[in-house]
């Protein structure tokens, strides 16, 4: 239950507005916190009025410590937008924190001189201080948003750069593939070597798993689905790059390939295409032969 | 006990952090390439069993020790609707869902030990013990 506060409190800050937004300008600037290489005095003065308002309005509006009620979501607003602006100015979620913080100290001196009994001052600063606090925590809050949005992003990045399709030669396409295969990525994997299949015009697949460091029954079956998909559309797929370690780890698991073909490494898989196709690699200069 | 970890499993990605987990202990114990990744494998198994078929749950790792062998023990417990038919589970090609069935019996072939207890008040933890010196 969010606690109501008196009824004269917002009174207070609505008459004493000003006052308010001149002292806590006056106290982050003389502070010697006041990072003055990372935002403009000016901006840190139109943060603090727009605050301040949206501050005084929004408790006038509701006089109670629910800051998530609809009434506080221009506040929220607001304080994303500061939150955001100051990570990307190079604030700490701290000093972020610290910004709305700060206004405490303003706000219980005029508390404190505008109340008559000591039990009404503590009271009052118990609810403001809450108030405050929630208002501080949600910056931090707006902050690890934002981290989750870069990781996100550099996540998609990674997975779009992690799975490239190579021509290795006219109709012989490579996968390596470095990492986990998980079922997203499985299917970024069969997205691109499915394209390229009918792009290039291939019909030889190698999907190298060197760079896999454990194949449990699940990436077997992700790969057995990849190589299935891939003939369906008349391609002839060559597992590559499986370690003596992951071949008995599968025979344990009693995983089996099916049909496919597998090679222990890629140069393997490659002889083997140009077999299938029918060609021959041989020395230009005799010189080389032996060596 | 010698050392314990625990990791969380509520999302696909906890797998990497319960493979990098058993890595890690593997690595400090001395085992070989091929005995880590069969611990290790067998730890992506149950691991996963412990997501799709309970729900999510956690893996307890401790380096454990017995007549002057050092070892691994995994625990995976989960607050799922446990296993009716233990045998059943164990058996290959048997699935409840749409895997391929292998995971549990391999990952018992995996690793030296395997237990399941089913846990009051729903729930099972499933116990994989692999030892340095196996044979």
């Amino acid at each position: 239950m969010p606690e109501t506060i008196d009824k004269v409190l917002h009174l207070i800050l609505e008459k004493h507005q000003e006052q308010l937004l001149e002292k806590w300008v006056a106290s982050q600037l003389h502070s010697g916190e006041f990072r003055s290489d990372l935002v403009r005095e000016d901006e840190l003065r139109e943060q603090c009025a727009s605050f301040v308002a949206l501050f005084v309005k929004c408790f006038s509006q509701k006089p109670d410590t629910d800051v998530t009620d609809d009434v506080w979501a221009p506040m929220a607003a607001l304080l994303t937008d500061i939150a955001k602006r100051r990570t990307n100015q190079g604030f700490t979620p701290s000093e972020t924190a610290t910004f709305v913080f700060s206004l405490k100290r303003p706000l219980f001196h005029l508390i404190k001189e505008q109340s008559q009994t000591d039990a009404q001052v503590t009271e009052r600063l118990w609810e403001i201080s809450l108030v405050l606090d929630k208002l501080g925590l949600f910056t931090t809050e707006v902050y690890l948003a934002t981290r989750e949005d870069v990781i996100a992003r550099q996540r998609e990045e990674m997975f779009e750069l992690s799975c490239p399709v190579v021509q290795l030669w006219e109709g012989v396409l490579g996968l390596p593939i470095i990492g986990t295969l998980d079922s997203k990525r499985t299917q970024v994997v069969m997205e691109s070597l499915l394209e390229s299949l009918s792009s290039t015009q291939s019909d030889i697949a190698i999907i190298d798993i060197t760079g896999v460091p454990v194949v449990d029954t699940l990436t077997a079956q992700h790969l057995i689905r990849t190589v299935s998909a891939a003939q369906l559309m008349g391609a002839r797929c060559i597992i590559s790059g499986i370690r003596p370690q992951i071949a008995q780890t599968m025979v344990h698991l009693g995983v089996s390939l099916g049909d496919v073909v597998t090679k222990s490494t890629m140069a393997a898989a490659i002889k083997y295409a140009f077999e299938f196709q029918g060609l021959e690699v041989n020395a230009k200069d005799n010189k080389y032969i032996g060596r | 006990m010698l050392g314990a970890e625990y990791v969380c499993i509520k999302t696909e990605d906890d797998l990497l952090l319960v493979r990098n987990c058993v890595r890690q202990l593997a690595a400090s114990l001395g085992f070989g390439v091929l005995d880590a990744t069969r611990v290790m494998t067998a730890a992506v198994e149950l691991g996963r069993n412990t997501l799709i078929h309970g729900e999510g749950g956690h893996m307890q790792a401790a380096i454990i020790m017995q007549r002057n062998t050092k070892g691994i023990r995994l625990d995976f417990e989960d607050t799922g609707p446990g296993i009716p038919d233990i045998d059943l589970a164990l058996t290959d090609g048997y699935t409840s869902k749409n895997g391929m069935g292998l995971g549990l019996g391999g990952a018992k072939r995996l690793v030296n030990e395997l237990t399941i207890v089913p846990l009051a008040p729903r729930g099972v933890r499933v116990r994989a013990i692999s030892w340095l010196d196996r044979n």
